[in-house]
């Protein structure tokens, strides 16, 4: 499976990101800088977490203006698969490839510490090798999580099964609505979610239950 | 724009922070009087914060040298060998005073501080930690000062994207007119590309690197070289405002730069900005910098010299650059978005010439405003010693349950984690211990190395008796690098204490110096940075003598090491180094009899060495199944420590009267527990080696019961333990 990760200034989980890939994958993804115009011919690009631009104006909406954004805008539509994880879902909703938006988090302060994740819907190629209900561990780092729509988008997204991913146990950190922790968009193609699956992917970081998600882009973008 | 050529008065020279005496040793330098802008840099290198005119003298009685030592003390940071040509390069510094009056920036700017000091040497940052001190939680500023404090550390290192892997969070009442923010960093460099900041060679360009300049920090080294009074609030200006972003994207910048070899000599702009980098770059090469005001990127418009010479904008840095690299140099940082700015050149004059529109604002002797800096033998008192309280003149608690839950569940003894949860922990992926335990540990990316993370001191102890409070807190450092089974590598002192020209102060510092000499020679644990806070006091009350160490240890294998978390059922519990004695200076002392008297605990540094060895033998060969040091609180505590880690309770027999073994601080002891099948060879090996130890209980259960003296359940520990934290900062 070939991937790439776009880097913006103040990026800061590209290289988590890129040390899970690659460990997973066996491949070395690509760096792709955010003033480039195109992106390369891969089956999965990924928007990394950080603070791109500081978060300044608010978390993703400098880097959703960025040169690279048009292509990737035109490879999702095309059908590419998009990972945002932390400021790169931010990055994505800013963008309008998810709906909803990330406000601060319901306790106003940075939250890192491990919550517990259910996948909700196990029939996309970023949850495939879950169990349906399944509830595994996941770390959060961020301060600006609190996921919402309104009512309207709330429920599409709710009917459309785009809800993939739910804080469980009550470890929802930041108060989003309906324990949302990651949602993909209609096509099933954009996936955009605040946890850090690439910081629980090796036995130093205490379990691997974050391997799941890659795994299940692996056996899905290859068997494609 | 303030003109150059104002009358210099006394009361002007006062309130640079300039003695007399000092200010006739400048008429004497020059041979005239300074200009404006001349004074305001003299101040700046002369204070005490960035000349160590107080401490010089006795911090080169410190051990700084050690077969592992590459850099020592001078530089912007320390460095030590960790093999396959990797270092390890850390330093710890304080941003005490402006913390205290503008918590969050104050304490950003520390964090981007000390990051900088440690890329400036070509490092990447991969771990941070910071020692925090309070006042008195029921102090109407102290909530104030966590919250902005704690926000502000974390804004800082997670949006810069380092890991922070531990700290420490105290209250004290002595605390209430300064808190205490010094904040650690430590990165990883290749042996063969450390950046120095000697300037060499003569007509080559001088380069501005990274954000523009305001009038951010004024003034701010002097500012934090002098007692506070009701007046702070006017010196809010002088604390600096932190960019992260910007940090980040300097980072990357200087570490591509240094990758092409155009860098000859780099030193970022801390305290006293430009100047303060200007000096030193050319005072430790014997070289003169001249200087063109004209060129330095400014964001704010008719900035005048002495605002340009003293502001101490962040995120900045100056280099020597080697000039056929100049258009490469500038494509990185404009790919990066920074300024770069040839703002002058290095010259074979010895002098330090500052131009401004086209006058000369400035033309000083460089050697005398760097290294050449006053000096000074502050008079100093030795410190009374405490009397030794045995354990038959401090009473017992009326309930064992309850004064160990007030332990584990006060302000002092409480879980930090409302603190840590706030820092991002685990960024860069290679976090193996994050904070809670006696060490941080992270994994040397993309080896099977191992680096542990401690910063410790007791400021209780250090009152008490500087001496020996001294030697505990490096004692203290080896021992939970020990703990996680590291080897201990080097350390790093951030001495804070209140003002030096009084006796007293002065002698708190000079025993607590001997205390920390003594014993990094005994352990073999040399000091390769660190950073002087003196003058810590608000109207005339000193702080706790607080000397923070940090440590760094080593793990052939980060995979081989020990947590503090009992790993199971029915495994024998071990005490070594023998029940607890001595209950003077005691967090039982302080937090459940409210007294704060006798000696403290005195460290025999042969047996810490000793037991130590054995500890991170057993950890190394893998035969131990938990270990966890015995510091405030004693035995008790880091059982329930131990306990609240895994959810596994504990059987245990103590000897002796009952509040000395379960709440006495002896030094230089550790729990450890080991598998029934290991327990006689461990035994022996341990006891061969020459230490004390017994075997005092069995792991199991969901209580921890002391016989016949206490019995608690975890749940009800963790429950005392997690809620203070969160209940304090709730309760606006």
């Amino acid at each position: 499976m070939k991937s790439a990760v776009i880097v913006f200034p103040g990026s800061n989980r590209d290289r988590d990101m890129f040390h899970a890939l690659e460990l997973i994958t066996g491949h070395r993804p690509q760096h792709v800088w955010h003033t480039e115009s195109t992106l390369p011919d891969v089956d999965l690009v990924i928007v990394p977490g950080g603070f791109s631009y500081g978060d300044y104006l608010r978390s993703g909406a400098i880097a959703a203006r960025s040169p690279i954004l048009k292509d990737l805008v035109a490879k999702a539509d095309s059908g590419v698969s998009v990972l945002g994880v932390c400021n790169g879902f931010q990055i994505l909703t800013e963008a309008g490839l998810l709906p909803g938006a990330l406000m601060r988090n319901a306790g106003l302060t940075f939250v890192c510490r491990e919550v517990m994740m259910e996948t909700v819907n196990t029939a996309t190629k970023f949850s495939s090798r879950f169990e349906k209900g399944q509830v595994w561990r996941c770390p959060v780092a961020h301060h600006d999580g609190n996921y919402f729509a309104d009512a309207d988008t709330l429920k599409r997204i709710e009917d459309n099964g785009q809800v993939v991913f739910r804080y469980a146990d009550g470890t929802n950190p930041n108060g989003s609505i309906n324990d949302i922790a990651g949602i993909m968009n209609e096509k099933g193609n954009v996936l955009g979610m605040m946890p850090h699956p690439e910081n629980l992917v090796e036995p130093l970081h205490g379990g691997l239950d974050g391997r799941l998600l890659f795994e299940s882009l692996v056996s899905d973008l290859q068997a494609a | 724009m303030i003109p150059n050529d104002i009358t210099i008065t006394p009361d002007l020279i006062a309130s640079h922070g300039l003695k007399p005496d000092e200010y006739e040793r400048i008429l004497e330098l020059i041979g005239r009087e300074p200009t404006f802008t001349e004074l305001g840099i003299f101040s700046a290198m002369w204070n005490e914060h960035c000349s160590y005119k107080s401490s010089k003298k006795w911090l080169k009685t410190l051990p700084t040298k050690g077969p592992r030592v590459i850099q020592g003390p001078g530089e912007n940071a320390g460095v030590v060998d960790i093999g396959d040509g990797q270092t390890v390069v850390f330093k710890m510094e304080s941003h005490n005073h402006p913390s205290y009056i503008e918590p969050y920036q104050g304490a950003a700017t520390g964090v981007g501080g000390i990051l900088r000091d440690v890329f400036t040497m070509g490092a990447r940052p991969v771990a941070a930690m910071n020692a925090l001190r309070f006042g008195a939680p029921e102090h109407p500023r102290t909530k104030h000062l966590v919250s902005g404090v704690v926000s502000g550390v974390g804004g800082y290192g997670n949006s810069f994207g380092v890991p922070t892997v531990g700290g420490e969070v105290e209250f004290h009442a002595r605390y209430n007119g300064n808190c205490l923010v010094n904040a650690f960093a430590a990165g990883l460099a290749n042996a063969d590309a450390i950046f120095l900041s000697e300037a060499k060679g003569v007509g080559l360009p001088v380069v501005y690197l990274g954000a523009k300049t305001g009038r951010d920090g004024v003034g701010g080294a002097t500012m934090a070289s002098a007692e506070f009074d009701d007046t702070i609030e006017e010196k809010r200006p002088t604390v600096q405002v932190g960019d992260p972003f910007t940090e980040k994207c300097l980072l990357e910048a200087c570490l591509e730069l240094m990758e092409t070899g155009a860098v000859i000599a780099i030193q970022d702009m801390g305290a006293a900005g430009l100047t303060c980098s200007a000096v030193e770059m050319g005072a430790k090469g014997d070289l003169g910098i001249e200087l063109d005001l004209d060129k330095v990127p400014v964001r704010e418009e008719r900035m005048s010299a002495y605002e340009m010479m003293l502001s101490e904008s962040q995120e900045r840095m100056l280099m020597v650059l080697r000039p056929e690299k100049e258009h490469e140099a500038q494509a990185i940082f404009k790919k990066w978005g920074l300024d770069f700015a040839i703002v002058g050149i290095t010259t074979d004059t010895l002098r330090f010439v500052v131009k401004h529109q086209g006058t000369i604002v400035a033309n000083l002797p460089i050697k005398e405003l760097g290294d050449e800096a006053p000096e000074y033998d502050r008079p100093w008192i030795e410190p009374e010693k405490r009397e030794t309280l045995t354990a038959s003149q401090i009473e017992e608690p009326a309930d064992y349950s309850e004064a160990l839950l007030k332990l584990i569940g006060g302000a002092n003894g409480s879980s930090r984690r409302w603190v840590y949860e706030q820092y991002d922990t685990l960024i860069q992926g290679n976090t193996a211990a994050s904070p809670g335990g006696d060490a941080g540990v992270i994994r040397v990316d993309g080896t099977r190395k191992g680096l542990a993370f401690t910063v410790d001191v007791n400021p209780r102890y250090c009152e008490a008796d500087p001496y020996e409070g001294g030697k505990q807190a490096v004692a203290e450092v080896w021992r939970n690098l020990t703990a996680v089974g590291s080897e201990p590598l080097a350390a790093t002192d951030n001495l804070n204490f209140g003002n030096p020209e009084k006796p007293e102060i002065m002698g708190q510092f000079v025993f607590c110096i001997k205390g920390i000499g003594e014993a990094c020679k005994e352990l073999e644990f040399p000091i390769v940075s660190g950073n002087v806070s003196l003058y810590n006091e608000t109207h005339g009350e000193g702080i706790l003598p607080t000397p923070a160490i940090g440590g760094v240890g080593l793990l052939p294998d980060v995979t081989v090491r020990a947590g503090a978390a009992f790993a199971g059922e029915g495994e024998a519990i071990l005490l070594i180094g023998g029940h607890g004695t001595h209950l003077g200076a005691s967090q039982y002392l302080a937090d459940v009899l409210n007294r704060e008297e006798g000696a403290p605990p005195p460290v025999d540094l042969g047996a810490e060495k000793r037991r130590g060895t054995i500890v991170r033998q057993l950890i190394g060969s893998a035969r131990v199944t938990a270990v966890h040091d015995i510091s405030s609180g004693g035995l008790g505590v880091a059982l329930a420590e131990m306990a609240m880690a895994s959810s596994i309770g504990a059987s245990v027999k103590i000897t002796g009267p009952a509040h000395a073994a379960l709440f006495g601080e002896d030094q230089g002891r550790y729990v450890i527990t080991v598998a029934e099948d290991k327990l006689e060879a461990v035994l022996e090996d341990i006891l061969d080696a020459g230490v004390d130890v017994q075997q005092i209980g069995t792991t199991g259960g969901t209580d921890l019961t002391v016989e016949d003296v206490l019995t608690i359940s975890v749940a009800n520990m963790r429950k005392a333990h997690e809620s203070w934290f969160p209940d304090y900062m709730a309760n606006a």
